[in-house]
This record gives structure tokens, C-alpha cells and sequence, in this order.
């Protein structure tokens, strides 16, 4: 696992009354999928760090960020080592917010085909974005598809 | 994050997934039971008990391995899927393409 390569930042922010604590964390890494598994365990750790336990959340949270790397790793920045993937999370006291931007070309994502389709369920690709919107409360994409912003409800 | 190998006494390679299998290690995977398939092995179980997350280029190494396992005349099971992770399989709908058992045992029980 290479770990030396990321760079993190986390701003906390107290808030009002007997509402959670906001706070705001960034991750920026290498378009290593090496590094996919710490950053992972970054952004993890940090946005759910002083929250009640909840195993569902912290696994969808997981596969989601996990997911949204690889494609910003593989399809978006093809491994380019000069290229970098950032991540930004904003935790309010309902929800996640986690935006993963790479540096490619980007993507239209209504282009991706659904992977339920008989000729494709079987196949070995292709499950990524759709595994993201079924693990997720909401999905955003910036308009050039370099950019993809997560909504997870802490509820 | 890795993989612990071994072989029970009916032949059949026991694979536990330690960790994640994620894009990052999953041709680790398809390597270990390519291998293995290689030289003569016929009988696969992977066993999720100490698994951690899944994403989906681990999904789709399971389906090639699980592909080649079959084409060479052999078979490949799975075990102790957690409930989130069998939700990912179910969710892909690869819940009907593999024979998901409990437990090592139960995989191992009839194989």
C-alpha cells in the first residue's frame, strides 16, 4: 500500500449549540490505484469520526469513495502519474457531501450503459457508477464529467 | 489487504479474502487461482468471513475467475458474504451467477 504520496487536510469548525461539528476534509492523491485503498480509509475516518457507529454507513461510504477513485484513477486520469485525483468532504449534521475530481477529459455519464441489461450482467466491467447511484442518497456530475459529488444522508 | 491460500483434504483451494479486494489488488487474485488452475486445481472456494468492501473490479474479477474456473471443468464457490456484501451482489443481480453458501463449512460440506 503506498502511502506517502497523499496529502491530507481537515478543518473543523465547531457548531452552534447542540448541532454536530462541521468540518471539512481534503485528500489529494496520485493516480495510483495503489493508493486507492488509504485514501479510502482517509476519508472514512474523518468523515465519520465523533458520529454514532453505523456499519451500513461507513460501508456504503466505503465502496462509494472507493468506486468514484477508481474511475478518477483509471478512466479519468489513465494512471498518469502527472495527474493528480481530489477529494472533498463537507460534513454537515445530516449529511456527507464527498466530491472526487480528476484531471481528464472527462465523461458524459448518461452514456454508460446499464449493467442489467441481459447481454452485459454477466459481464466483467461496468458496475462502477451504477454501483454508486444504488449505495448513495444523490449524484451530481460538473458539467465536463470530470467531477463527481456523492451525497450520503447520515440517517 | 491480502490473500491467505490454502487446500482442504477433498482438494478444493480455499482462497480468504483478508481486506478489500478492490482494483488496486484484484489481479493479485486472479493470478493466485489462474495459477492454481494452471496446475491442476479444479475446486475453488473464496472465502469473504475477513473480507472488508468489494467494489466492482473485484465483482468483475470474481465473474472472469468464475468464467475460467468453469471453461476448464472446474467449479468456484463463495462463503461468508456479510449482509452488505451480499447486498452488492445482489444489487448486480451476481447473487444468481454464484453459489454463495454461510460459511466455509457449509461450501465446503458438498463439494
Amino acid at each position: 500500500m503506498t502511502t506517502a504520496a497523499l496529502q491530507l487536510v481537515v478543518r473543523r469548525t465547531p457548531g452552534p449549540g447542540l448541532t454536530p461539528a462541521g468540518a471539512r476534509v481534503q485528500v489529494t492523491m496520485p493516480s495510483n490505484v495503489d493508493c486507492i485503498e488509504h485514501a479510502v480509509s482517509l476519508v472514512a475516518r474523518h468523515c465519520l469520526a465523533g458520529v454514532s457507529p453505523d456499519a451500513r454507513l461507513r460501508f456504503r461510504l466505503q465502496v462509494a469513495v472507493a468506486e468514484a477513485l477508481a474511475n478518477a484513477v483509471v478512466r479519468g486520469n489513465r494512471e498518469d502519474p502527472t495527474k493528480l485525483v481530489s477529494i472533498e468532504a463537507e460534513l454537515l449534521p445530516h449529511h456527507i457531501l464527498i466530491q472526487v475530481t480528476d484531471q481528464g477529459e472527462g465523461f458524459d455519464p448518461n452514456d454508460v450503459p446499464e449493467p442489467l441489461q441481459p447481454d452485459r450482467v454477466n459481464g466483467t466491467r461496468g458496475r462502477g457508477l451504477f454501483l454508486i447511484r444504488k449505495l448513495v442518497d444523490d449524484v451530481r456530475f460538473n458539467a465536463r464529467g470530470t467531477s463527481i459529488c456523492m451525497t450520503l444522508s447520515r440517517q | 489487504m491480502g490473500f491467505h491460500t490454502t487446500r482442504d483434504d477433498n482438494g478444493v483451494t480455499v482462497v480468504r479474502v483478508e481486506g478489500q479486494l478492490i482494483v488496486g489488488n484484484r489481479q493479485e487474485l486472479k493470478d493466485l487461482v489462474g495459477n492454481a488452475l494452471d496446475a491442476g486445481e479444479r475446486k475453488f472456494l473464496i472465502d469473504f468471513a475477513a473480507a472488508g468492501y468489494i467494489d466492482s473490479s473485484g465483482l468483475g474479477a470474481l465473474v472472469a475467475l468464475s468464467r475460467r474456473v468453469r471453461d476448464a471443468g472446474g467449479e468456484l464457490r463463495l462463503s461468508g458474504l456479510n449482509e452488505d456484501l451480499r447486498s452488492l451482489f445482489e444489487l448486480t443481480k451476481l447473487d444468481t451467477l454464484f453459489a454463495i453458501a454461510d460459511t466455509p463449512e457449509q461450501a465446503l460440506a458438498n463439494f
